[in-house]
């Protein structure tokens, strides 16, 4: 049990990962997340205003239940598979988090973006809301996020994948270095 | 009816093994981008080695779909625009709310309300680049 409890290594999630697309790949489907968000777009009524919204999305509704399991399974294992304890990140991490004035006594996600009482700074709904947008939009436009392209792409020796996950890390690489400082 | 729970335990599977890899902490991404750690490079790459061991068996002994469907993955369109700048765009997103897009929705599961606001963003993002796609290079 007490292996449960743990957070499970690096080996173990990522196998498991793979087996999951296999799993989906057995049954005729993709493996990809982000996909999911232009559904949402398109049953409160994107199709209306846009064309690229206007699309058969009931077809794709397995991906959905996805979704609900996924909720379901961070419900699970939020509650009673874990202790909610911040991750293990290493020493240099940490120093360079009191830069940023976050806590490196926290929990599964940093209090001082992901605690209700965080969203009483504008800056907090500011950082969540351009996250999320840059997000959905970059997801899109690349054509899937890091299931479509990073596990699914490149396992398929997807040269577009590859290009895909260059340009996240760039951006992320971009934000972390030179961003964060002015942001935090 | 069937099928519908299978996807709900598969996506389960999915959000337990995602929160419990602490793939889905905001911490683990910050301390990726930083090189600071082997953690998610072991994540990603130990997938990426079975994910392509999978596909080529696949590939070489003809598997079939749990219906006898044949299995035939698409290649992605080819571009380098629209891969590039999209990417960076979801780059710089992914490491400031510190989830991508699977999960964000098992932290809504988890109950941190602040990512709720992420996810409509998210839509919205998805949303907008859909009124845009047709004047963006791709």
């Amino acid at each position: 049990m007490d292996f449960i409890l743990q957070p499970w290594s690096w080996f173990v999630s990522g196998f498991l990962i793979a087996l999951l697309m296999f799993v989906l790949l057995l049954l005729g489907k993709r493996f990809g997340m982000s996909s999911n968000l232009r559904a949402f777009c398109s049953i409160c009524g994107g199709g209306k205003v846009n064309s690229f919204f206007n699309y058969n999305w009931k077809k794709d509704s397995w991906n959905l239940f996805i979704v609900v399991g996924a909720m379901l399974g961070g419900f699970i294992a939020s509650h009673f598979l874990s202790n909610g304890s911040m991750p293990d990140i290493s020493e240099s991490t940490k120093l360079a988090l009191q830069d940023l004035n976050i806590s490196t006594n926290n929990g599964y996600l940093p209090n001082e973006l992901f605690a209700i009482a965080a969203l009483s700074e504008v800056k907090t709904w500011l950082i969540l809301i351009s996250g999320g947008f840059l997000i959905g939009f970059g997801a899109r436009y690349a054509g899937g996020c890091t299931s479509g392209h990073a596990i699914s792409g490149l396992s398929n020796l997807q040269l577009p994948s590859l290009i895909a996950v260059i340009g996240f890390f760039i951006g992320g690489l971009f934000m972390v270095h030179v961003l964060f400082p002015f942001i935090f | 009816m069937m099928k519908k729970v299978l996807y709900i335990v598969l996506g389960l599977v999915f959000g337990v093994i995602m929160y419990k890899s602490e793939a889905a902490s905001w911490f683990r991404i910050y301390e990726m981008f930083r090189f600071e750690s082997f953690h998610m490079y072991g994540i990603i790459g130990t997938a990426l080695v079975f994910g392509i061991i999978f596909i080529q068996l696949i590939k070489r002994f003809n598997i079939k779909t749990f219906d006898g469907e044949p299995i035939v993955i698409e290649d992605k369109e080819k571009s380098i625009a629209r891969y590039l700048i999209g990417g960076i765009i979801f780059g710089l997103g992914w490491a400031l709310a510190g989830a991508c897009p699977g999960p964000i929705f098992v932290l809504v599961g988890a109950g941190f309300v602040p990512i709720i606001i992420v996810l409509i963003s998210a839509v919205l993002g998805t949303f907008v680049y859909g009124l845009l796609k047709d004047k963006l290079p791709h």
